[in-house]
């Protein structure tokens, strides 16, 4: 290489050093950054573009039939909402509402409209995500995909519990180890232990921690409550099952972020807190106009890596509860798994997958938007 | 620190910190304790002692039963082996591959590398659960070349567990950050000596890489070894399969807890041998992450 570009025009530049850095770097530079960045396209920019391209075809696994463009049908399907306003039915004689037992108003069947009829094309095939009572009417909210509203939902609940959560736990985490104390690094270390461990071992361990019968949390509240406490079956119920979810979860990764707010605390120059200390400041002035404008761009990052991960909500799942009780715990990337591997429909995988992912980057801008420097 | 300095010198106030440094770290440690101990109990004492404290305690009747029925019910070793196989191959690739290119794109001049290297760091919004379905069908459809010659999609491999995660944004970006900061004098010393951009990366850069070759390695390990979702799609035969995916083996029709927390203990422990002994290097890594967000 060297010989080869030894005599190229730009060996005209006037000093020796700045000739010799130009030597054989052309070519050499381009070979050398060619691995990674061909590994790169092969394994994730082109599925991230196949992911894309995929999401608008009837692309199988393995089909027998070629694969087709279909358009936007797999995001209608997977997305398709509508409003449907039900009117109480009325006595045909007196035009009265018909009421149950408890006074509340009869309504026509839900089905009538989405099954079968002519009249309202625009409900056909959906079912019923949830409705509520409005005077005497009943509004309905219809989806086309009611599984994967429910991931939808589920997953964001996740992301708004945790990133505050989470974020919010390991900057405490962060201020209680940033002391000068002898052995607070014993602490740091077992603080982030479960961070080492995998999320799958982790995972089955809280399901004991969680079980119905003789559960660690059951035996736990009955020990704290001399007896009164009811055991509770905290995954195998709706109402509770994503919310032990979240707490494991957060529990799992706190001690990661706690790490990287030590590393913010530790840039914050000492100076600033002897200057603050002889302006008479107190513990929480200290940490409101010290502490926390220094730990600016950590918030930023911390907010923005515990929002990725928390979107990509998986593993912990899938071994828990596998998205059940009733979906109460499934999530986007459980139904893109479920529809592209299980079912191996690529191309509704890959729709989830594409509706996942601009989650994330608008998520991720508005984030970046709403902590931008404000000067 | 400086926020809870003011009262420290009293005794009460530094009795009460560590109240809650250990009250803390016991929330931390219990799921793990409870892990190794549950390890050596039979079944049914198992599922008893989680009603109280002995759940943490070696009490009750103890053995390493549980360890040599693990190993009769799966093929430990084998799981044990492909894991450590597939994750040092990947970190060392993956070390290799992504400081070539930080060194390229810190120290050489040619056009196009702005371009490409911000490519590479953008890759890092790209979550791969958001790419694993179309991933599959790429390597579905490569071609490999092996001991038996030319065959078709790379299921059921240790390929396919290594290759798509040599190269990660998140390494090479690591490598960029730790190269800015060297001396350019160096460079220009052994350019001046006739070296080729090859040997002052091999002879020059990464003799003093050290630290953020730790700090990658450590986080490439941790990623690969704990690794579920990929492995779980793309190994269907027994003979490629990594520790996680060979968890399924633990939970056929009756479940024996035992087993399955003297295999949980068999698989969790050399790793966290590993990180209390390396702690340091661990956590300066996570934290190198952060410094420059």
């Amino acid at each position: 290489m060297t010989v080869v570009s030894t005599s190229r025009p730009t060996a005209l530049a006037t000093s020796r050093i700045s000739r010799s850095r130009l030597l054989d770097t052309p070519r050499a530079g381009w070979a050398m950054a060619l691995p990674a960045f061909l590994l790169l396209t092969l394994f994730l920019i082109v599925p991230f573009v196949l992911a894309f391209v995929l999401s608008f075809t009837n692309q199988r696994l393995v089909s027998p039939n070629p694969t087709e463009f279909v358009g936007t049908s797999n995001f209608e399907s997977l997305l398709g909402a509508n409003i449907l306003t039900l009117e109480p039915l009325r006595d045909e004689a007196s035009g009265e509402v018909i009421r149950d037992d408890t006074g509340v108003p009869t309504y026509p069947p839900v089905r009538g409209f989405t099954r079968n009829n002519p009249d309202f094309p625009q409900y056909s095939g959906m079912r019923e995500l949830f409705g509520w009572q409005m005077g005497d009417n009943r509004v309905v909210i219809l989806a086309r995909d009611v599984v994967f509203m429910r991931a939808l939902g589920n997953t964001l609940l996740f992301v708004l519990i945790v990133a505050p959560g989470q974020g919010g736990l390991a900057l405490l985490l962060a201020l209680l180890i940033n002391q000068k104390l002898k052995g607070v690094n014993v602490f740091r270390a077992i603080y982030f232990m479960p961070v080492v461990v995998s999320i799958v071992v982790v995972a089955l361990l809280w399901r004991f921690i969680y079980d119905g019968q003789n559960g660690l949390l059951n035996s736990l509240l009955g020990l704290l409550t001399f007896g009164a406490f009811k055991p509770i079956d905290w995954l195998g119920q709706t109402g509770t099952a994503l919310g032990s979810i979240i707490g494991m979860s957060i529990w799992q990764a706190v001690g990661f972020h706690m790490v990287i707010w030590l590393s913010g605390l530790q840039t914050i120059p000492i100076s600033l807190y002897e200057a603050a200390h002889i302006d008479g400041a107190n513990n929480w002035q200290k940490f409101r106009f010290v502490t926390w404008p220094g730990l600016r761009n950590t918030a930023v990052l911390v907010l923005i890596v515990i929002t990725m991960q928390a979107f990509a909500l998986f593993a912990q799942v899938n071994v828990m509860t596998d998205g059940g009780p009733l979906d109460a715990t499934t999530t986007i990337v459980l139904q893109a798994v479920e529809r592209g591997y299980v079912k191996q429909d690529i191309a509704g995988g890959s729709a989830v997958s594409v509706v996942l992912f601009l989650m994330v980057l608008t998520i991720s801008l508005v984030q970046r938007y709403l902590t931008r420097e404000k000067y | 620190m400086a926020a809870l300095r003011s009262f420290g010198a009293r005794p009460l106030g530094l009795v009460l910190r560590y109240a809650l440094l250990i009250a803390v770290a016991l929330i931390f440690i219990f799921p793990i304790v409870f892990m190794v101990m549950s390890s050596l109990k039979p079944d049914q004492q198992l599922l008893t002692d989680t009603s109280s404290l002995r759940a943490f305690l070696p009490v009750g009747d103890i053995s390493l039963d549980n360890y040599f029925a693990a190993f009769r019910r799966a093929p430990v070793g084998l799981f044990l082996f492909n894991s450590v196989l597939v994750t040092t191959v990947t970190v060392a690739l993956s070390l290799f591959v992504c400081s070539l290119a930080a060194f390229s794109f810190t120290f050489l001049s040619w056009r196009g590398r702005e371009v490409i290297l911000a490519i590479i760091i953008a890759t890092l919004i790209v979550p791969f659960e958001t790419i694993a379905i179309p991933l599959l069908m790429v390597v579905n459809n490569l071609p490999w070349i092996g001991p038996e010659g030319l065959t078709m999609g790379w299921l059921n491999s240790y390929h396919v567990q290594i290759v798509p995660w040599i190269a990660d944004g998140l390494t090479v970006f690591l490598f960029v950050q730790y190269f800015k900061d060297l001396p350019r004098d160096l460079i220009e010393a052994a350019r001046i000596d006739g070296a080729t951009s090859f040997q002052i990366y091999a002879q020059v850069i990464m003799p003093i890489a050290g630290p953020v070759l730790a700090t990658a390695a450590i986080l490439k390990f941790l990623a690969m070894y704990n690794q579920y979702l990929w492995p779980l799609m793309v190994t269907q035969s027994e003979q490629f399969r990594p520790v996680m995916i060979g968890l399924q083996y633990f939970f056929q029709l009756n479940i024996a807890w035992g087993e399955v927390m003297a295999y949980l203990s068999l698989i969790t422990i050399p790793v966290l041998a590993f990180y209390l002994l390396l702690q340091r290097a661990f956590i300066t890594s996570i934290a190198s992450t952060g410094i420059k967000g």
